[in-house]
């Protein structure tokens, strides 16, 4: 088999490992889907909450569903594959993978498939419970959808390498989710996804934006919220290129970094 | 083509100052079993898996299937087959998934439910692994290490922890594999596994190949020689000689009739490795040593 046949070979084989996982399938793909359900519930009884001041009011899962699918991103590519391949390095299955002919193209190449089907089907997931169940307006034109799509891609593949490359930080299987969540629940406060960023203090809201969780916030806010809210951005407008060229950056560092990085083992000497 | 599936040459490992592996030479032919023998953290482990080529070597040359194992690329593991000593990875999946998904990495793979077959595993096909017992579990590794129709298999410690029915069962599927000409290389606990399968022997100890050679005749003449046993006022007795009846006949005149608790025996592999290990690991052979080392008995001054 081409090394891209194997590569699709073992994506089936990675989703469907997935799906058997009970907890990473609560914590990385059901989790936004329940937090927008909680915030949607909880601020239901208040009516319209304006996102900040001088903007149209917005219901509680209107102004969370960007949120929650940049929330996605982060858990769906870095959270899910930083634990995943920690795991596999401390269990021997990658020291058992090594002994055997399969590239490591192809190894990458399933894990990346396995986080665009599992993103992808999130992001549905997420978009039609928000329409369904808490009546989301959905954007009716192709400008929406199309930086919606664009900053999902660009956004989930660099949040996969920069998983990669953050797999080789926990010393074992153990302590992975104790190295991993904690760094992506930090993002997700500083990012404008659970407390909206216009809120932060200014030197807060620079940190942050050296990490590309703000940018895929705030590309998603582009695509599913009233132009108005763009005033609330630093800057006072999307900046989609900015998003763009941020996303872009932090794809070609994690690329890099997962190159230089990734080990079938810790190899001594 | 080269009659030698593996050659070692003065193969050294070491940790900063301490050497693990020291100067260690051997070579295994083509279609041999070679057993690599010794206590816990004498450097068998270590040796494989430079052969493997999952640890870099510090001096020394290594030739697996004619290639460096520390540069050779995929094509070369396509034709070697490695079951490691830790076991349960892959839970999630059943066992015939994840033998189907190992076949796919190797150019010619044996056939998914004949190697199940062959590992006595057709009743747990469609169970997740996790689900398997210890014993299945290393089963399901010993699939995984033959799917790919290895021409050189590393089997570290591949029955720890089997009933002696597994372990037997075992055995038969590695002499299949030896009557289809695979290289064997075998790293094991058990005297009597090595006894069973191995063409070569080699001990090693603290680093250091203190012996290799054929099964039969293992040891050399000194460590076979005879061993004879009896009681003589109530104390164990024990005497080494080439002429084990000639020394009998004569004890057997001095005692004036039958010796109490004679017993006459050629040592076997266990009792030469044994005393190997003893000589030159001290208190380290503890952990290799099972239940029957060999007592310090009172000595007769004969058989010499």
């Amino acid at each position: 088999m081409s090394v891209l046949a194997l590569g699709a070979h073992r994506a089936a084989y990675e989703v469907r490992g997935y799906f058997r996982a009970g907890d990473t399938l609560f914590f990385t793909f059901l989790f936004p889907v329940f937090m927008l359900a909680l915030f949607s519930t909880i601020f239901q009884e208040e009516g319209g909450i304006a996102g900040g001041p001088g903007v149209p009011e917005l219901s509680a899962a209107e102004l969370y569903l960007p949120a929650m699918l940049a929330a996605g991103l982060l858990l769906s590519g870095f959270q899910n594959l930083a634990v995943d391949i920690a795991m596999e390095r401390s269990d021997g299955t990658l020291k058992r993978l090594g002994g055997t002919p399969l590239s490591p193209v192809s190894y990458f190449a399933g894990k990346i498939a396995q986080v665009l089907t599992t993103g992808i089907l999130q992001a549905f997931i997420l978009i039609v419970v928000a329409a369904l169940v808490f009546d989301v307006a959905l954007p009716s034109d192709a400008d929406s959808w199309i930086t919606f799509t664009w900053v999902f891609f660009l956004g989930i593949i660099a949040s996969a390498l920069m998983g990669i490359a953050v797999s080789a930080l926990p010393r074992s299987g153990r302590s992975a989710t104790a190295v991993v969540v904690p760094i992506a629940l930090v993002l997700q406060f500083v990012s404008g996804v659970y407390i909206f960023f216009w809120q932060l203090p200014d030197w807060l809201q620079y940190v942050a934006s050296a990490f590309p969780l703000v940018w895929m916030a705030r590309g998603m806010r582009a695509a599913f919220l009233p132009a108005e809210y763009a005033t609330l951005e630093p800057g006072d407008g999307w900046e989609l290129g900015w998003v763009a060229m941020a996303l872009g950056i932090w794809l070609l560092v994690g690329l890099i970094l997962s190159r230089a990085t990734f080990r079938w083992i810790r190899r001594d000497a | 083509m080269d009659t030698d599936a593996v050659r070692v040459a003065n193969l050294r490992k070491t940790y900063g100052d301490t050497p693990v592996v020291d100067d260690v030479s051997f070579t295994i032919a083509r279609g041999e079993t070679f057993a690599l023998l010794g206590p816990n953290g004498a450097g068998k482990s270590t040796t494989v898996e430079i052969l493997e080529g999952y640890r870099r070597r510090s001096g020394g040359s290594v030739s697996v299937l004619g290639a460096d194992p520390g540069t050779a690329g995929l094509a070369w593991k396509a034709r070697i087959g490695i079951v490691l000593q830790s076991a349960g990875q892959g839970g999630l999946y059943t066992v015939r998934e994840q033998l189907r998904q190992f076949a796919a990495y190797y150019p010619r793979p044996r056939d998914v439910e004949e190697v199940i077959a062959a590992v006595g595993l057709q009743a747990q096909a469609n169970t997740r692994i996790a689900k398997l017992s210890g014993g299945q579990q290393r089963r399901v590794d010993v699939a995984l290490g033959i799917i790919g129709r290895p021409e050189l298999l590393f089997l570290d410690e591949p029955t720890t922890g089997f009933d002696p029915q597994a372990r037997r069962e075992f055995w038969q599927l590695i002499r299949g594999l030896q009557e289809e000409g695979t290289t064997i290389l075998l790293t094991t606990h058990y005297l009597d596994e090595a006894a069973q399968l191995a063409d070569r022997v080699a001990v090693i100890t603290r680093g250091r190949l203190r012996a290799i050679g054929p099964v039969a005749g293992f040891g050399g003449e000194q460590a076979r020689t005879p061993r004879v046993t009896w009681r003589e006022g109530g104390v164990l007795r024990e005497a080494r000689t080439a002429r084990p009846w000639e020394f009998t006949a004569a004890l057997a005149e001095r005692l004036g009739g039958e010796p109490e608790a004679l017993e006459i025996r050629r040592p076997a592999l266990e009792e030469i490795y044994l005393e190997m290990v003893d000589e030159h690991d001290g208190a380290a052979a503890q952990d290799a040593a099972d239940d029957d080392a060999p007592q310090a008995p009172a000595t007769e001054g004969a058989g010499r």
